[in-house]
């Protein structure tokens, strides 16, 4: 029975140490601890959302960046294709034109090789008449130089021609 | 309390009568776990504490040490005093009992308990204080030492038994669980200590954890809001079962801290008084070759006494928070 009887000046001591106790406790421990938790995890909370964001800005720039290295290769390849093309044409007109000049140049030519053959033929021509004139003049002259020989062509030419 | 101080304690008494003295475990444990008016060390060596008695003529103030040895009559001012039991009694110049003058003397003593109570007061002063002033100078730093260590307690009282159990309001009875739930844990540990300045029964001393439910009750009853009066006072039942239900709630009110005052209390007797008969095998037999066994015996038994210290500090605890949460709470489920 003792052993479940409260004692009446334990019970003072012990509530009045309690008191105590609870207060300075509440006071100069307790609330401190408690604030500095809480601050601690507020400040824990905001740096991951901070996280968070900044993991989500990155992504939005990964994103961007990506778009814009998709952008710029597609560009490129158009600029390339362009270039292709443009030089494709550049050659093709080259030739084309190279080819247009070659053959006029080949015209002209033979057109020039043509006139020169031609006044080259004229030329021989007047030179074979001229020679031939010339040897007939020289074959006259010695032919005429013998009378004998003048009666004998006159013969000759009046045999030829023949009077009907 | 374990081991040495039982021991030298056993010695002590049976050296008077040096022959057949019969043991009687029953007075040694109960002799142990009480309250006593001087603080053992070891062996003979004690503290005296002051006797502190508020008679019908006025304090009467002594030390403990002039009613030692047991039976010595001491003449204080107003009466004269003798130590039996560990309780100091009123007698006449023959050593008789005065059964009248005793019911006016009211004995308000520094006893062992109170003394050891101060002591661990004063332990959880330096041991918080000193962490509340680490968390000033380590601003937004993690917790080092003794605060990385209690921290996670603080943090399981805040998350596992206040928020859940009171919800929204409760920072306000946070500093009074954390120095229950430490108040106790703290003592229960010293109580399992056999050695100086542990080995005392405070919290499993019926007016301690009576101080302690008498704070619960009355924390309880303050806080009360309208739900909880009109849920005492208007239950939803038929108006001819209410009177039923008075009594019912009304002894619920009192129930309650009572029920957390016993357990603590059991509990931690409960583990004391195990662990000492188990010593007293040892005087019981009068052999040596049972200590063997009750030293194994007790080791176990003290394993599991630290579960019990943790776990009795978390249930007075979490018991505290479920009460007042449920006087606290705005929108009382009906369930009836």
């Amino acid at each position: 029975m003792e052993l479940i009887t409260p004692e009446p000046g334990l019970v003072i001591w012990a509530t009045i140490s309690f008191l105590i106790l609870l207060y300075i406790l509440g006071k100069y421990a307790w609330k401190p601890i408690l604030a500095a938790v809480a601050e601690r995890e507020q400040s824990i909370q905001t740096a991951l959302s901070q996280a968070e964001a900044v993991r989500e800005e990155m992504a939005r720039l990964t994103n961007e960046n990506e778009a814009l290295l998709k952008q710029a290769r597609a560009e490129r390849d158009a600029i390339l294709h362009e270039a292709t093309k443009v030089k494709n044409q550049i050659i093709s007109d080259a030739k084309e034109a190279a080819q247009t000049q070659g053959a006029r140049m080949l015209e002209n030519a033979r057109a020039e090789i043509n006139n020169q053959k031609l006044i080259a033929i004229a030329d021989m021509k007047n030179q074979i008449a001229t020679l031939s004139l010339e040897i007939a003049e020289k074959v006259l002259r010695k032919q005429f130089e013998d009378q004998k020989k003048q009666d004998e062509l006159v013969k000759e030419l009046l045999k030829g021609v023949k009077l009907s | 309390m374990v081991g040495t101080i039982p021991l030298q304690s056993f010695s002590q008494e049976n050296k008077p009568a040096a022959t057949e003295t019969k043991f009687e475990p029953k007075d040694v444990i109960l002799e142990h776990i009480a309250d006593k008016h001087e603080w053992h060390l070891w062996g003979k060596a004690y503290i005296p504490l002051p006797v502190i008695l508020y008679t019908d003529k006025g304090f009467d103030t002594f030390s403990s040490a002039k009613l030692q040895p047991a039976g010595t009559n001491y003449k204080g001012q107003y009466y004269t005093y003798q130590l039996q039991n560990n309780k100091i009694k009123v007698v006449d110049d023959a050593g008789k009992i005065d059964v009248a003058a005793n019911k006016k003397v009211w004995d308000l003593s520094i006893t062992s308990n109170v003394a050891s109570m101060w002591v661990s007061m004063i332990a959880l002063l330096v041991i918080f204080l000193s962490m509340a002033s680490a968390y000033k100078k380590r601003v937004g730093k993690a917790p080092k030492g003794l605060q990385s260590f209690l921290e996670p307690l603080v943090l399981f009282i805040r998350d596992d038994v206040a928020l859940p159990n009171i919800g929204a309001k409760y920072a306000r009875f946070m500093p009074l669980l954390l120095t229950i739930f430490f108040f106790i844990l703290f003592n229960n540990f010293m109580g399992i200590i056999p050695v100086f300045p542990g080995a005392y029964n405070l919290t499993g001393n019926i007016a301690v954890t009576f101080m302690l439910a008498i704070i619960i009750l009355l924390v309880v009853n303050f806080n009360g809001n309208k739900n909880y009066w009109k849920h005492l006072v208007l239950p939803d039942v038929p108006f001819w079962i209410l009177p039923i239900m008075w009594v019912v709630e009304i002894s619920g009110i009192f129930s309650k801290p009572l029920a957390l005052m016993i357990r603590l209390f059991a509990n931690m007797t409960a583990g004391h008084i195990v662990v000492l008969s188990l010593i007293s095998l040892i005087f019981i037999f009068n052999t040596l070759w049972v200590s063997p066994v009750s030293v194994v015996f007790v080791v176990f038994i003290d394993a599991i006494e630290v579960l019990v210290a943790l776990l009795q500090a978390y249930i007075f605890t979490i018991l505290s928070a479920l009460f007042i949460g449920m006087a606290v709470e705005e929108h009382h489920p009906e369930v009836i």
